[in-house]
């Protein structure tokens, strides 16, 4: 018999102990593509907000379009500015129809009177946007300024503190699973005692000995990875219509399948190195001779 | 060929199992082990295996000393040393040609010459309508057959039996002692530790007898003494 043979024997024999590794390695994995897919979308959505102009000045609807030209005017002799851009109400209507061309019930209900004018500007150093900001503030023609800065620290924040909670949440789960894993394969070796010493006694070599429990770790972790990541594909797939609305502009979603593949490839690696983890130590812990 | 040098055993509760034994024993003997339960003779071959360490003393098997402490090749050596275990050391899970085809499976060889070998040897062993049977299902002689073919599955060089025939009809004794004989006969060392007086007797072989752990006697063509 093969040592895979061997491993699918173990394996076989003992369903429900294979089932329970399976499980706490499908939560696991879940968890981590979760996660992992969570920081790709903030980092991306980050990444469009940095890039956006900082601020953004709503104007009044009284204000025109020449004493819009007349702010602008004073934000750039500030030499602080890398592009200022005036957004007409016809030119925000058409970005709002651009954004929501899928969604005929949202175009129905706006128009361009109901948009505001706005002032987009960009700074050259994100130190500047403070002055910016104020000298947007005093003009009468402005209705609101929109501080994009303020949106990305809050962002920062979120994105941070994303990453710590999945990486506690994930190093917690992968612990548990390397526990299960390591009690299931001990079992199994201390179940396998005569087994094990027979085979030793016939020229077996330690190596022939423990790799159908290092296949068996392996197996446990591959198979909860690749269930994880279908579960995880498929909820994705089935939410990516609505988060859509959502994110537009950004350009995330549809999510393409090499990156999903390049999930798999991340969350298979890991399972499989904590399946081989949880199985040495097994052995380590009760095949010391 | 196989060499002790002053080889001492004593186990945990102080019991000597080998006291200074030295013996050499060459290559195609058919040496018997004789003595009373507890003289050290299960001993010997588990040294001989390195399954125990000596406390001092050395073992030479095939011009390798297997008592050094930093000895790597362990599993070379139980290759080339077949056991025939007093107490069968069997795998009860698997066939009687699974557990045949053991020693070979370990050494990694390919499914199909796995399979040859041990229906050739299975055969030979007149064992062939019982392959596919389970150790619980077969008598006594038929499951001593089932060991000495897994022993010399692998063409050992040497051949330990710890009393092959202790449980046995004399009957079914002196067809495992044939089968014995004929292994030697084609160059395997054949080292056999019994209790059984009329085979040692009949056979004029090699016999060493032990007591408390020593060698008290040790004969080119010798008898079972009482």
């Amino acid at each position: 018999m093969g040592r895979l043979q061997i491993t699918w024997q173990h394996i076989r024999r003992s369903p429900y102990q294979a089932l329970a590794a399976i499980l706490v390695m499908l939560l696991t994995t879940f968890v981590a593509c979760v996660f992992l897919m969570l920081a790709f979308g903030s980092e991306k959505i980050l990444s469009y907000f940095e890039s956006r102009p900082q601020v953004t000045a709503f104007l009044k609807d009284s204000t025109t379009k020449d004493q819009a030209g007349g702010i602008m005017q004073k934000l750039e002799e500030t030499n602080k500015t890398a592009s200022v851009k005036y957004i007409s109400k016809e030119d925000a209507l058409n970005i709002y129809k651009q954004q929501n061309k899928n969604d005929p019930l949202l175009l129905e209900m706006v128009s361009a009177s109901i948009l505001p004018a706005s002032i987009e500007v960009s700074a050259k150093e994100i130190g500047d946007l403070n002055s910016l900001s104020d000298i947007l503030k005093k003009e009468t023609g402005v209705d609101e300024v929109v501080f994009q800065k303020d949106v990305v620290d809050t962002l920062v924040r979120w994105t941070t503190a994303l990453r710590t909670i999945g990486v506690v949440f994930i190093a917690f789960l992968a612990a548990m699973a390397t526990l299960v894993i390591l009690t299931i394969i001990g079992m199994r070796i201390s179940s396998r005692k005569e087994e094990i010493e027979i085979m030793r006694l016939v020229g077996a070599s330690s190596w022939y000995i423990r790799w159908p429990f290092i296949f068996e770790g392996m197996f446990y972790g591959a198979m909860g990875a690749v269930f994880a990541w279908a579960l995880s594909y498929g909820l994705l797939y089935y939410a990516t219509p609505h988060l859509s609305i959502f994110l537009s502009g950004i350009g995330i979603l549809p999510v393409s399948p090499i990156l999903m593949l390049e999930l798999l490839g991340v969350v298979l690696t890991g399972a499989l190195l904590v399946g081989i983890f949880a199985s040495t130590i097994a052995l380590w812990r009760y095949l010391k001779n | 060929m196989i060499e002790l040098k002053n080889v001492n055993k004593k186990f945990g509760s102080g019991q000597t199992a080998l006291d200074n034994v030295s013996l050499e024993i060459n290559d195609g003997e058919f040496v018997f082990v004789v003595g009373p339960t507890g003289s050290g003779k299960t001993t010997l071959i588990r040294l001989l295996i390195r399954e125990l360490l000596p406390d001092s003393g050395k073992i030479i098997v095939d011009k390798e000393e297997i008592t050094k402490k930093n000895y790597k090749k362990i599993s070379a050596l139980r290759r080339k040393t077949g056991v025939v275990f007093q107490d069968f050391k069997l795998l009860w899970e698997r066939t009687l040609a699974e557990n045949v085809a053991l020693p070979l499976e370990v050494l990694g060889l390919p499914g199909k010459e796995i399979k040859n070998k041990v229906n050739q040897l299975l055969d030979k062993f007149k064992l062939s309508d019982l392959a596919q049977k389970f150790p619980v299902q077969i008598s006594g002689g038929e499951l001593q057959r089932v060991v000495i073919a897994r022993a010399m599955i692998a063409e050992p060089k040497i051949l330990l039996a710890d009393e092959p025939t202790g449980n046995l009809d004399p009957k079914t004794s002196w067809e495992i002692v044939k089968l014995l004989s004929d292994i030697n006969s084609s160059g395997t060392t054949v080292l056999m530790a019994t209790h059984n007086a009329d085979i040692v007797n009949s056979l004029g072989k090699r016999v060493i007898r032990l007591e408390h752990g020593k060698i008290i006697k040790d004969e080119k063509e010798g008898k079972y003494e009482r």
